[in-house]
């Protein structure tokens, strides 16, 4: 096991190379989801306020 | 009409298109995922160390495949700023603009990973060598259209303008595949050919090609879940949009009951 995580000596710079492409992979695949949930929440304040500005005079 | 037109005209309207997508995504992830798993325990696990590079080599598992990606991802980019420039169709410029931030990131692990097998294979983490330099012109490219498209206030204006420069950015993609043959710097030639006979052995190469069926489907997972959110900020005063947000359970509302 411990000679899996050393690569023949080049440990440092393959499990580097793979952990850059998990880490920018998660944060583009999270992205579009705190987007579409920001978005979401933005428009559904903007109905309530206006629904509220209609009801009270 | 022919169906298959008809559908596609469909799939053109952003509520049959938000609804399309939102059934494919969880699909798509899933199939990058376990695609992506087996390829790294190949590339990892099964694949032999090289005769030459020892097990440094296993870095063309995430490296080659972002590299191919990068590529794909500016070519799909443009090929809908084309479309949606010339028939002016929404949709393709949603699509082309949900593709840059992917590509980017693509692009940058290109680079990210190749410094870190340059490091111990050639003895520095940088050169300006045409593949190189080229690769690094192509992350610049895709920041300028993401740039340009936010930087213009109308979303619709700001898509074409970024459109209109992502196609100009078009000539930097055989200057990056080529760069290789034409220049004769540190960058290794082409290994894995569509076409002719691949300079790999079997063993090796499945990882490789599983890797790259990953990230092509996980590319269009990741474009669809932008295009999705994107379409929503784009259209936020219509009716099939207020629905969608008025359904959604909100903080405030479980709060207070």
């Amino acid at each position: 096991m411990a000679e899996f995580f050393h690569m023949g000596g080049y440990g440092a710079y393959v499990w580097a190379a793979y952990a850059v492409f998990v880490v920018v992979l998660l944060a583009d695949a999270l992205a579009p989801l705190w987007q579409r949930r920001g978005t979401l929440r933005d428009i559904a304040a903007r109905l309530r306020r206006e629904s509220k500005r209609k009801t009270t005079p | 009409m022919n169906p298959l037109v008809l559908w596609f005209h469909k799939l053109g309207s952003p509520p049959y298109f938000y609804r399309f997508a939102g059934r494919f995504l969880p699909w798509l992830y899933a199939i990058a995922l376990v695609s992506g798993a087996i390829g790294l325990y190949g590339g990892l696990v099964v694949a032999p160390a090289d005769y030459q590079q020892g097990d440094s080599f296993r870095m063309i598992y995430v490296h080659v495949p972002c590299a191919w990606m990068s590529l794909f991802v500016y070519a799909f980019m443009a090929a809908n700023a084309f479309v949606a420039l010339v028939w002016r169709i929404k949709l393709s410029e949603t699509l082309a603009m949900a593709s840059a931030p992917v590509g980017a990131a693509f692009t940058f692990i290109t680079l990210v990973t190749g410094s870190l097998w340059g490091k111990p294979m050639w003895g520095t983490w940088w050169t300006w060598d045409a593949r190189l330099t080229s690769e690094l012109v192509l992350l610049f490219l895709y920041l300028g259209v993401i740039g340009l498209y936010h930087a213009i206030e109308d979303v619709r204006q700001a898509a074409r303008a970024a459109a209109f420069l992502a196609l100009i950015g078009v000539v930097n993609l055989p200057i990056v595949h080529y760069s290789v043959v034409w220049w004769n710097t540190l960058h290794q030639g082409q290994t894995v050919s569509l076409m002719g006979q691949s300079k790999i052995s079997q063993s090796m190469l499945w990882p490789l090609l599983t890797m790259a069926f990953a990230t092509h489907v996980y590319f269009f997972a990741s474009l669809l879940a932008r295009a999705r959110a994107a379409l929503l900020a784009l259209e936020s005063g219509k009716d099939w949009v207020r629905a969608i947000a008025l359904a959604q359970p909100t903080r405030e509302a479980s709060a207070h009951g």
